[in-house]
């Protein structure tokens, strides 16, 4: 069983992003860049796969500028078989990467496509649903765990309140939540090895695909700002404030 | 056209963050039609009847609904989307699931957690764990739309709408439920929640969790949160998760204890209206955001701090 893995570059988690002071957006230049936290979930989960017999192959895909190829390095050096760079300097959003990844799986054929729950930097939560939905493929978002059964996939899934598990025929879509798996570092030997591992170059036009975004951004704002308050010296200060002053206790 | 506004419940009760939604759902100036998906799910057609605003309750009661899995309900979605303008839904578990699939069907770019509207086509929504807010319009001729309820005050009750039925559309044959495990708590949901107690990794450990963080919730009547080191560490469950990738509050007072306050956790709880940290590191980013600060060792100070706030409430 193939299973395509999807990584998206993206701020590191660390950094603390800046608004540009004329609005245009985020400051990106000079910023360490990293793989999507998510979607370094995701590839250990399909390594783990193939680690168990499961999976017979990973292939990592990104769409992104030329740098996104680092990425895609990251996920080659924790396991993945081969890569595939979309490469791409336009932001597409996340309709536009899911009919791209449909495209990429009209070719590679995979059974199982495993994605980041969210992206760090647009938070939108929305690629592999609306992938599930171009592919008319059962989606299982937000795993906590990942059974492969036979021609199914069982996916326990974290929704409010507790845990819901859903059997999907497969091909299927699944995405990763925080619990799924702690993965792994890539060890040297392993980023030596990474490096002569094949990367297959691709474009949205040679796929076919209209990235022209469909929303438009028109400003990027500071968020309204909160001020540090008192710090009080007891519990019992802490307490009196609490009722007389705030009022909400 | 209308506005149709996807309701969350759990068949028996309607989520207040259903009211949240609807505020938002209103702001696009047309008509308001609520639709409740679920199984034997009457009661909850009436609750959303009785808001105020709401023009028509669509119900689809069928056994496919039931626990409102993304294949059928995107179906039913997508066979009613014909008739309106929007399609909005509370950011939820359920809805997060469900709405990008419906977009994706209809060839429409989501906008995701919207936490104002600017004007129908236009919104305001966080990126980059809310560190920037980006002002966005969509060109799609449909709008599908997801609203950080927190961001927007609940409508009150006082209309009386008529509920019709609707049928159920054919399973897309993908997919089907095994099981649910709900936690039961008799603590208010994190998202409904006037008070939040929330702990954080140097809480130490699940027991501690116990010991430490829930009395203090429950003589505060509060829900309890958590950051996601502490989830991530096993010590809370997931759904506990305060933060960019775990659930987005703003109660009238949130209490942190032992969370440093790294950015992706005030992304979920900065909008709160009093902040409360109690840390044992002084520069911890937490203060900056804090209205009320302590500086000292969380096992001292929280058992004190529940046995003062026991005093007061007498």
């Amino acid at each position: 069983m193939k299973v395509l893995v999807p990584v998206k570059r993206v701020v590191d988690y660390n950094v603390k992003v800046r608004v540009k002071s004329d609005g245009t957006g985020v400051e990106l230049s000079h910023v360490k860049m990293s793989m999507n936290p998510f979607d370094e979930i995701a590839v250990e989960e399909a390594l783990r796969l193939k680690e168990a017999g499961i999976a017979t192959e990973v292939v990592a895909v990104s769409i992104g500028p030329a740098q996104a190829s680092e990425t895609l390095r990251t996920a080659l050096a924790m396991g993945a078989d081969r890569g595939i760079l979309v490469k791409t300097d336009a932001t597409v959003e996340p309709l536009a990467v899911a009919k791209i990844l449909k495209a990429v799986i009209a070719e590679e054929a995979p059974r199982l496509v495993i994605l980041g729950k969210q992206a760090i930097d647009d938070d939108a939560n929305q690629t592999g649903q609306m992938l599930a939905a171009l592919l008319g493929w059962g989606q299982g978002t937000f795993a906590s765990k990942v059974v492969i059964d036979g021609d199914a996939v069982l996916v326990t899934r974290e929704i409010d309140g507790g845990a819901q598990t859903v059997r999907l025929a497969l091909p299927a879509i699944v995405t990763t939540d925080l619990r799924l798996n702690e993965p792994r570092y890539a060890s040297l030997p392993n980023i030596m090895k990474a490096k002569k591992k094949p990367i297959d170059e691709k474009s949205p036009d040679g796929y076919g695909v209209d990235v022209a975004p469909r929303l438009k951004v028109l400003t990027t704002a500071e968020p309204a700002g909160r001020k540090a308050g008192v710090k009080v010296g007891s519990v019992s200060e802490l307490v009196a404030k609490l009722k007389d002053e705030a009022g909400v206790i | 056209m209308a506005t149709l506004l996807l309701a969350e419940h759990d068949n028996k009760a309607l989520n207040g963050v259903t009211a949240k939604a609807l505020t938002a759902a209103t702001a696009l100036g047309a008509p308001v039609h609520v639709l409740v998906a679920g199984q034997d799910a009457k009661a909850v057609a009436e609750a959303a009847a009785a808001l105020s605003g709401v023009d028509k309750v669509l119900l689809a009661d069928d056994a496919l609904y039931a626990h409102r899995l993304a294949e059928p309900l995107a179906a039913l979605l997508v066979s009613l989307a014909g008739g309106y303008d929007a399609i909005v839904a509370p950011s939820t578990s359920m809805t997060k699931n469900v709405l990008p699939r419906v977009a994706a069907l209809l060839d429409v770019m989501q906008v995701s957690d919207i936490i104002k509207v600017v004007s129908p086509d236009t919104f305001e929504r966080p990126i980059y764990a809310g560190n920037a807010i980006q002002t966005v319009q969509s060109t799609d001729a449909k709008k599908v739309i997801t609203v950080r309820t927190a961001s927007f005050a609940a409508t009150g009750a006082g209309g009386s709408a008529a509920v019709e039925a609707v049928g159920a559309q054919a399973d897309p044959g993908v997919s089907s439920f095994v099981d649910e495990s709900l936690a039961v708590s008799d603590r208010p949901e994190l998202t409904a929640a006037k008070i939040i107690v929330s702990g954080g990794r140097a809480v130490g450990s699940k027991e501690k969790f116990g010991e430490v963080i829930e009395p203090l919730a429950d003589v505060l009547g509060a829900a309890v949160g958590a950051s996601r080191a502490a989830v991530d560490a096993g010590y809370a469950p997931n759904d506990w998760q305060v933060g960019q990738t775990g659930k987005v509050v703003a109660p009238e007072l949130y209490v942190a204890i032992g969370i440093s306050g790294a950015i992706q956790h005030l992304a979920g709880m900065k909008d709160s209206k009093v902040i409360v940290a109690i840390n044992k590191d002084e520069e911890a980013p937490i203060f900056q955001v804090a209205d009320y600060g302590l500086v000292g060792d969380l096992f001292a100070i929280v058992p004190e701090l529940k046995s003062e706030i026991a005093k007061v409430k007498g």
